[in-house]
This record gives structure tokens, C-alpha cells and sequence, in this order.
């Protein structure tokens, strides 16, 4: 039965594809966008990668669908027909798609389990991270411990990204009307924001510190914590989001993020052991996996929400600006 | 999985990715360009998640009782290539939003125009 979920979510993900291409509206390309993110989301729960899921329902569905939303209102809906005949991308693209799938007929199966990708050091981390680290989230403690450095270059990305957007869009204070998008049309949105603002939050902390037992960690806790703030500044204006959680606060944020997790791993290396080897950061090697982990997560959920949101703002400052 | 079918998502995920790769090649539309590239990386998503599943398996979280579990190594490898993703598009955007700014329009056929008239 399992693979009839795949095959059709496969489908509706070609369809939805093709959909895009053919669109001319870039409005609707942007809400298929998002339906794209979240079907493959649904794909990634039917073959178990439950973690990756959920990254790609608050980053693919909700974060990138916001962003284009934003580009689309600082530029145009209106996508021009192409001047020159597709016929030439449509023999690369057909020729590059042959040889590609000619590749794939010597791939093992789909769900085999003597694939070799099975066999080198996954089946090490599944058998080692009870007894090494102590959690349950395999994923978990192979992105916060086993692969701590791969992670903290990870986090840096994010925060050269902000600060590239930053760079870019810059972002301009003087002009933000403080009222928002008043009148009388939004009510029903803003009873509703506020209700679901502090379950957004709560929802947001416990992705972050259940990380370690179910799905989560502190990129999702990001990006959902940020959700919560962007879903204020879309029913009460921007001006009132500055108000809660301050642009100057934000590049803080994202730089102490970082901090703390390079932090960590300075504090493990005074303790007598190597960067980032969080055993040595308790008297028992389990706690001390527990508290590295905990640590880092937190400065992850700090930087992406942080960077998210600076992006956010640049932005829609950059609306503002041009609105007024 | 039935036998016929056993590639079956990979040469869906190559469908997709060259539906992406062809809305780069052959859309002008930049903000279009940049969507054709959230699609091609997707299709890379999906296609290492669909490696890392092992019939039968569960999610990779440890529980009493099940011995058998997907691979979490392609898991998180694919986890923080979203969060890139997100670091991609949102340059990749403001860039287009500077490219409007500088040009008056995000078609790539009239910025060549007004490029070769300076």
C-alpha cells in the first residue's frame, strides 16, 4: 500500500510542475510554488524523513512562498512570452533527462536495503547513538554531535545570507507607518493572528527542545518562531512588528546566535577535549551530549529566526518605502 | 515496491528536474528563473530522500522493538540543503528586486536590449 501514496504524491508533484511552466501569472505560479513545497513535504513523511518534512513545510511552503509573494509586489505579476522559440532548451532539456535516466537503470531499487548507501556509516550512527549520545533522534545526533562542524558552517551560511539580503535591500526605518494596513477589512485576520501569535511561539520552543525525541531542532524552531512575528507584521503592519522585536535587536540575534555555537565548542576545547565534543562539558559523558546538543540547537533557532526575519524586513521595508 | 516500478521515483525526480532546469533555460522571467531553480533543487531533495528509504524501515527515531530504520544520513544531509535553499532564494530574490530597481523591468530579453544600447 505504501507505494501507492508515493506514486500518486509523484504525480500530483509532476503535474504541479508542469503546472508552473505553463503558467503566465506569477501570482499563481507563487501559490503553486508553495503547494509544490508542501506536497513533496507529504512525499518526504510517506518515505520516513519526518525532520526533513517539517523543514520543508515551514521553509519551502511558508518561508519562500512569503518571499515571492514580496518580490512579485516589488516587481511585476505579468511574465512575458519568451522571444525566441523554445525548441532548442527542449532538445537539451529532453537529451540531458535521456541520459540521466539511462543512469539511473544501474541504481539499485528503490527501498532496497542492500542499496551501498545503506552500508557505510549510517548503520554506525543507528547503532552507536543510543549509547553515545543518548537520544532518540538518530538525525538529531548526527547534525548536532556527530556532524557538529558541518552544522556551524551551516549556520554561517544563514548569516552570511542575511547579511548579503541586508547588503542588498538595506533596510529604511523612517518611513514605516506605524498604523499598518488599517481599516476595518482586516479584523477577522487580526482577532485570528493574535490568538494563534502565542501558540505559534509555544509551538515553536517545543520543536526546538523536543528536537532530541521527535522530529525538530532548531532550524525548524527558527523558521516557525519567525513565522509567528511575520504573521503580526502581515495583520498589524510593520511598524507595530518593529515595535515588538526591533531590526537593531535582530542583527544582534543573528550574530549571537553563531556565537553561541562556536561558544560551545571554544568551552569543550577548555575543558580538555576537541572542538565541539560536547562529552566533556558535564561530569557524565550522556549529559554533557545532552547539554552540547540543547546549546547549539538554541544558537541555531536564534541565528535562522534572526535572519529570517531580517529578511523579512528588508523586504517589506522596501514596499513601504516604495508605497508611500 | 513492485519490480516494473522499482525506479520509479527516480525518473520522476528526473522529470522534475528538468522541468526546473528548462524553466532556467528557456523562461526570461527572473523571478520565473528563480522558481525553475527551487524546483530542480527539490527534485534533488526528493531523490536522496527517496535513497535513504529501506523497505519496511521507519523514521530514524530509536525505539524499543523496531530494529529496522531509513537512512538518517541522507536526512540530514537534506535538512540543511533546505535551509541553503532558503539562503539561495532569498539572495537570489533580493537580487531580482536590485535588477528591477536598476533596469525598469525583470524580463531578461529587454535587459540585454538596454544593455547593448549603452
Amino acid at each position: 500500500m505504501d507505494y501507492l501514496i508515493d506514486i500518486v504524491l509523484l504525480g500530483l508533484l509532476m503535474i504541479t510542475g508542469f503546472a508552473i511552466v505553463r503558467m503566465r501569472s506569477l501570482l499563481a505560479v507563487a501559490m503553486l510554488t508553495s503547494i509544490y513545497s508542501l506536497l513533496s513535504a507529504s512525499l518526504f513523511v510517506a518515505l520516513d524523513a519526518v525532520d526533513v518534512a517539517l523543514t520543508e513545510a515551514a521553509i519551502g511552503a511558508g518561508i519562500s512562498t512569503i518571499l515571492m509573494l514580496a518580490t512579485i509586489a516589488l516587481t511585476s505579476d505579468e511574465e512575458k512570452a519568451p522571444r525566441h522559440t523554445p525548441l532548442l532548451p527542449l532538445i537539451v532539456v529532453t537529451a540531458t533527462g535521456a541520459a540521466l535516466i539511462y543512469g539511473t537503470l544501474d541504481m539499485p531499487h528503490h527501498g532496497d536495503p542492500d542499496a551501498p548507501v545503506h552500508h557505510h556509516v549510517a548503520p554506525t550512527y543507528l547503532h552507536d547513538t543510543p549509547g553515545e549520545i543518548g537520544v532518540p533522534n538518530v538525525v538529531t545526533s548526527v547534525l548536532a554531535s556527530y556532524r557538529g562542524y558541518d552544522t556551524l558552517g551551516e549556520v554561517t551560511v544563514i548569516l552570511t545570507a542575511g547579511a548579503g539580503v541586508l547588503a542588498l535591500l538595506g533596510y529604511r526605518t523612517r518611513r514605516l507607518n506605524s498604523r499598518g494596513p488599517g481599516n476595518r477589512q482586516l479584523v477577522v485576520l487580526r482577532v485570528i493572528a493574535k490568538l494563534f501569535f502565542p501558540l505559534i511561539l509555544l509551538f515553536a520552543l517545543y520543536v526546538l527542545f523536543h528536537g532530541d525525541y521527535g522530529p525538530g531542532g532548531g532550524f525548524q524552531a527558527g523558521v516557525i518562531f519567525a513565522t509567528g512575528f511575520i504573521l503580526y507584521a502581515l495583520a498589524f503592519g510593520l511598524g507595530n512588528a518593529q515595535r515588538v522585536i526591533p531590526h537593531r535587536l535582530l542583527r544582534i540575534m543573528a550574530a549571537v546566535g553563531v556565537l553561541i555555537y562556536a561558544g560551545v565548542g571554544i568551552e569543550s576545547m577548555l575543558l580538555g577535549g576537541k572542538f565541539l565534543e560536547y562529552r566533556v562539558l558535564a561530569d557524565d559523558p550522556v549529559t554533557g551530549q545532552h547539554l552540547g546538543i540543547m546549546l547549539i540547537e538554541l544558537g541555531v533557532g536564534i541565528t535562522v529566526t534572526a535572519v529570517v526575519l531580517i529578511i523579512y524586513y528588508g523586504f517589506v521595508s522596501r514596499l513601504h518605502a516604495r508605497d508611500i | 515496491m513492485p519490480e516494473l516500478l522499482g525506479h520509479y521515483n527516480y525518473w520522476i525526480v528526473i522529470v522534475l528536474m528538468m522541468t526546473g532546469f528548462y524553466t532556467v533555460i528557456a523562461r526570461p522571467n527572473l523571478i520565473k528563473k528563480v522558481i525553475g531553480l527551487f524546483i530542480f533543487q527539490t527534485s534533488v531533495f526528493i531523490f536522496f530522500i527517496s535513497m535513504a528509504k529501506v523497505d519496511g524501515g521507519t523514521a530514524p527515531i530509536i525505539e524499543a522493538g523496531i530494529s529496522v530504520y531509513s537512512n538518517p544520513l541522507p536526512h540530514v544531509l537534506i535538512l540543511t540543503a533546505i535551509v541553503v535553499s532558503l539562503a539561495t532564494t532569498a539572495l537570489g530574490l533580493a537580487l531580482v528586486v536590485r535588477i528591477r530597481e536598476a533596469y525598469g523591468t525583470i524580463n531578461e530579453d529587454d535587459i540585454h536590449v538596454q544593455d547593448e544600447a549603452d
